[in-house]
This record gives C-alpha cells, structure tokens and sequence, in this order.
C-alpha cells in the first residue's frame, strides 16, 4: 500500500489502522479521502443522508493527537465508518429516515455512538434507511431511495441501506445497521457485503429510534469478515441503560474470524435448513441464488464440515407471526411521535386541539408503509382480535424457537440463502406490500428467535451479489465468524480476489 | 404443524378472512385509533392493501399452538434492579430547544380540553 486515496478508501479497516498506527498515514488524510469519494460519488447512490465533515475531521485529529502523544490506539482508531439514521448522535440531526424528525437535534448519544467514539472510529454521517427502519430497499425513505453501487437502477437492501450502500461504494470501510427483521443481513447480502445480526441483547439498544423494541439488535457491516468482527467488538457488551442488555462478555467474533480463516472446519456440523430454499421449499427462490449457495456449502464440506440436513416445520410461519409482532409493538412505540416534545407539528392554529394537531402532524410526518404498520398493528393489538393475532404470533414465536433448538441439536451453525433474490430493481415491489416482505423470507426466523445470524457473500448470480446466511445458537455469534471467515477465505482464494473486486464500479 | 384450523376462535378467524374485506370505515376507524388523518385517497388505498396484508398474516392460525405458551421476547426478562445512584441527567434547555413549541420552560401544547383556548 502506498498511499494515495483511492487506495485509502479501498482499503479494509484493518488495513487503514495498520497504516494509521505505524504513521504512515493520518487519520485526517485517511477521512479527507473518504469525504472527497463520498463528495464524487454520492450524488449517484445517496447513501448519505447527512455528511458531518466537520465532525469526523475533529474526530481524525483527535486520533492523530493522540498518537502523536504516545496514547496507545485501539483497532479500529481513525477508521471512517457510515452511521445509520436511526442511532442517535448528540449535536447531529437524526431522522430514522422520517420527515417526521426533519431538524431534530438529539441531546445525547446513543451507547453504541458512545462506544464508536471512544474506539477512535471516526463518524463521517448519517445513512439513508427506510422510514423508522420499516423496509427492505430504502424506498420507504421520507428523503429518496438509496442505489445499489453494482446497479445504479437496483435497491441496495433495506432498511439499513445506505450504510450498505456506503461501505460497498467505498465511501466508507465500516457502517452499522440495525436488524429487526434482516435489515442487516439482506442489504450485505444484495451488496456483497458481511452483515451481522448479534443475538438480541448483544449491542445495547440504547439510543436506537425504537421500531420492534423485542426484535430490534445493531450490528456492524464490513468488506470483509474480519473487519466486520472487529467493529462488532467495538460496540457489543452489556449496558446498564438498556435492561434487555445482556450481562454477558462478547462473545470471542475476531479470534473466531482469525480461526475461521485458517480454513479447518473438520468436527462441525452444518444443518442445511429445508424450510428455506431446500427441495419443495423453492417458491420465490431465484435458482441462481440457490446454486451459488448450495456451491458455498460444498466449499464448507470440502473444508471437512459435516453438512445435514435439518427440518424447521415452523420456519413458514415467521412471515406471518413477524408482520403482526412488529407492526404491534411499532403502533406502540410510533405513538411517542405526538407533535409535543420532539420533531414536526402541523396545524398548530390555537383552534385545534391535541388529538388533531397529533393527527395531522403523523398525517404529514409519516410515509405510507409506516402508516399500514401501524395500522396493522393497532388492528391486531384492538379487544377482540388480539388472541387470534397477536397473541397467536407469539405462540408461533415460541415454535420457531423450538424449531431452532431441535435444530441445534444436530447441527453446530444452521446455513440458508440470507434473500431468496439478487437485487431487485427500484420500483419493482413499491406497489405491493407483501412482495416487499417477502425479501425477509430467510432472515425472520433468526429475528424472532433472537439468535445470531451473520451473511457472507457466496458469488454472484447475474452479475449480482448472493448472500450464504449462517444462524447460531443465542450467544455463539463467534461460530457465525467462524464459518464466514472459512467461506470467505476460500471463495477468496479460488477466485484470486475479493467478490468486490468485480464491482464494475470500484476505484 | 396443522393444516386446519383446529379451534372455534381460529374457525371464525379463518372465515372471516375467507369472507370480509377490510372497509373504507374499518380504516378511518383504525386510522382515528392511531391518530393519523387520512385522505379519501388514503381510504381507498389502505383498506385493499390491508386486507391483503391481514389476509394473509391470518395464516399465524394455520398452526395449531393451544397449548403453546406465548413469547413476548428473544432473552427471558424478570425485573432489572440496580442501586439508585444519582447520574448525569439532560438540562431541560437541551431537551426543549428540540420541542415544537416551549413557552416558560416547559413543553407548549396545543388545547387538551373540548373548549377553545
């Protein structure tokens, strides 16, 4: 490597913060690199919904004070990373994508902004995402979709994605998302990025815009497995202001993704989920999707893991229980936004009173698929219809849990296409709700049973990323590393470079 | 997993599903609910989509689970205690400059009560 920022904003994060710690190159010239490429490029994927310049540039200086000063850096210090809109960043507009919040200043941090911070990552803005999370291709964004860096005219997954735009454009090495029903996964999957949902309670939600508080987890995007792993690292561990935190250490993700790439994989089960993709389960499945994961999965076996097969008979269920547990809890925790102590107000006339100002300001502040959820939702929770849905769901839940427990028994890491297509085209599914739902088809069940589940892309499939999805048992988010890592290394090393390296428009 | 529904409360479920669409009053009332104003437009457009959508997350009754206890979360939860100790709070300037309206310190809102102002 020899400076230059193209190559600093090709660069893995390990790679920058080599560079940085050894002085050869600043974090200020690393971050004025990633500012400039996002200033060329961005205008064509808006990936961005607010750059703070500013911010990351006194950020990088902060890191180049500090190692000018002898003070020892963290791993990923002076490393630029995308930060989706729904984490909350003191002095920084945040909007969770919502018209509804244009303008609002938050007064604190989010932990894991807190946690960002104190690792010495430097924060370049705020990415794109569908409204309150709501989505799988940023077409729910109140401010305009985000595009896909392998096809301009293609979605780059959703919610989280501008962040997956951003770190797959180059604009950025490292971006968080959340995942509440794959918002994680799905976009690293249509990328060609590595995603990863932590189990539930793994990285503190406080300071999350609340969409599903019972399904809602942050994670970490990344080019490749091991970076991924370290950002991970950097925000996981229990927080005492979010009381679903788990009092846990973080599981070992960057000493597993070091094994992992080593390339052993002799004594580990591998459970192929039928249920998803598998024979008489390919309804909505693109055969090339399936053929570039069934090709990851011989890599695994020729890595000496022993691949079964593994039935979740509940599995099919987890569209349905999902799309009525979410939307429920978003009805609930979507009521705070009343016109009264943050965001937009409408109709303020001194005639009108709460409930209709309230009603006009969620009118004109909300987009339409956060108004259905709501709805949905209010449907489903109203006196008389809650045990037959609601509660139903929840009883679902509970059999998809058991489903991964069984499951677990005979396999050590479960494996499944993370998104039944490769990107689909902007505007292809904004009319239909359902179809849009449909890319969280593989992605669900992980999500409802709270368990971690990583994607890691497997190829390409029409010249388009493919994504392999590996779930784990809560807690074991290091075996979700540990495979990807496998896979990775040894795609890698048979195709002679990194997937990425075939993005037509990589610089 | 059961193909049928296999309860009187699922029964009538299913059949409602089979036989009601979701009605331009059932989404103003709905949409009253939640307080969000919706135009005549909105009317049309929500009660299909909803009914397509509620039609089809109605396949949650398919499954037989009587006997199933519900989960409301991934992690079991049982109360979270912790010693009160006095931490750093937000100064209410802070939290006001973001309000839509604040009047002498506090949060200004619009009429609560039924008369005017």
């Amino acid at each position: 490597m020899t400076g230059g920022s193209a190559s600093f904003t090709s660069a893995s994060a390990v790679e920058i913060a080599a560079l940085i710690g050894a002085g050869e190159a600043s974090a200020v010239e690393v971050t004025q690199a990633h500012l400039d490429r996002i200033e060329s490029e961005d205008g064509a994927l808006h990936a961005f919904l607010r750059v703070d310049t500013d911010g990351a540039l006194s950020a990088a200086q902060a890191v180049d004070d500090r190692r000018a000063a002898g003070e020892p850096l963290g791993p990923l210090a002076g490393v630029p990373l995308a930060l989706k809109d729904v984490v909350v960043t003191k002095g920084l507009e945040t909007t969770s994508g919502s018209r509804i919040l244009v303008g609002w200043i938050p007064p604190y941090d989010a932990t894991i902004t807190t946690r960002i911070k104190a690792a010495g990552i430097v924060i370049l803005g705020k990415t794109n995402m569908d409204e309150f999370a709501m989505g799988s291709s940023t077409e729910n964004s109140g401010f305009g979709p985000s595009h896909n860096p392998w096809d301009l005219d293609r979605i780059p997954g959703g919610s989280s994605g501008g962040s997956s735009a951003a770190v797959a454009g180059c604009l950025a090495p490292l971006g968080i998302g959340t995942d509440t029903g794959g918002s994680i996964r799905q976009p690293a999957a249509v990328t060609g990025l590595v995603g990863h949902k932590p189990t539930y309670g793994g990285v503190s939600r406080y300071g999350l815009i609340a969409f599903s508080s019972s399904l809602d987890q942050a994670g970490p995007f990344g080019r490749t497995v091991l970076d991924t792993a370290l950002l991970h690292e950097a925000i996981a561990g229990h927080d005492p202001a979010d009381s679903t935190s788990i009092p846990m250490p973080v599981p070992a993700v960057v000493a597993a993704a070091c094994e992992g790439a080593g390339g052993d994989l002799s004594g580990l089960r591998i459970g192929v989920v039928r249920e998803l993709g598998g024979q008489g389960f390919t309804d909505g499945y693109e055969p090339g999707v399936l053929s570039s994961v069934a090709a990851a999965i011989d890599v695994l076996a020729g890595l000496g893991a022993e691949i079964v097969e593994v039935s979740c008979p509940h599995f099919g269920y987890a569209l349905a229980a999902y799309y009525l547990i979410a939307p429920s809890e978003a009805s609930s925790n979507l009521a705070r936004f009343d016109a009264v102590r943050y965001g937009l107000r409408v109709g303020d006339d001194g005639v009108r009173g709460l409930d209709e100002v309230m009603a006009l300001t969620r009118q004109a502040g909300f987009g339409a698929e956060v108004k259905r959820r709501i709805m949905i939702g209010t449907y489903a929770l109203s006196s008389g219809y809650y045990e037959a849905y609601y509660g139903q769901a929840q009883k679902v839940r509970t059999l998809i849990s058991r489903d991964f427990a069984a499951a677990f028994e005979s396999a050590d890491v479960l494996v499944s296409p993370s998104t039944p297509t490769v990107a689909f085209p902007l505007g292809a599914r904004t009319d239909d709700p359902l179809a849009m739902y449909a890319a969280d088809l593989c992605t669900l069940p992980a999500s409802l049973a709270g368990t971690p589940a990583i994607s890691v892309p497997s190829g390409l499939s029409e010249g388009l990323p493919v994504g392999l999805q590996i779930m784990a048992p809560a807690l074991a988010d290091d075996r979700c590393y540990r495979v990807a890592a496998a896979v990775e290394s040894a795609l890698d090393s048979d195709r002679g470079h990194p997937l990425l390296h075939e993005l037509p428009s990589r610089s | 997993m059961a193909g049928r529904p296999s309860t009187l409360e699922e029964l009538s479920l299913h059949d409602r599903h089979c036989m009601t669409a979701i009605s331009r009053d059932d989404v103003a009332h709905l949409a009253h609910l939640a307080r969000l104003a919706v135009t005549e437009q909105e009317l049309d457009l929500f009660a299909g989509q909803l009914d397509v959508i509620l039609a089809s997350v109605a396949h949650v009754a398919d499954v037989a689970a009587d006997d199933i206890p519900p989960t409301t979360h991934a992690v079991p939860l049982t109360n979270i205690t912790r010693p009160d100790v006095i931490g750093p709070s937000l100064h209410p300037q802070d939290v006001l400059a973001a309000a839509p309206a604040a009047e002498g310190g506090r949060f200004r809102v619009p009429r609560i009560l039924n008369e005017p102002a």
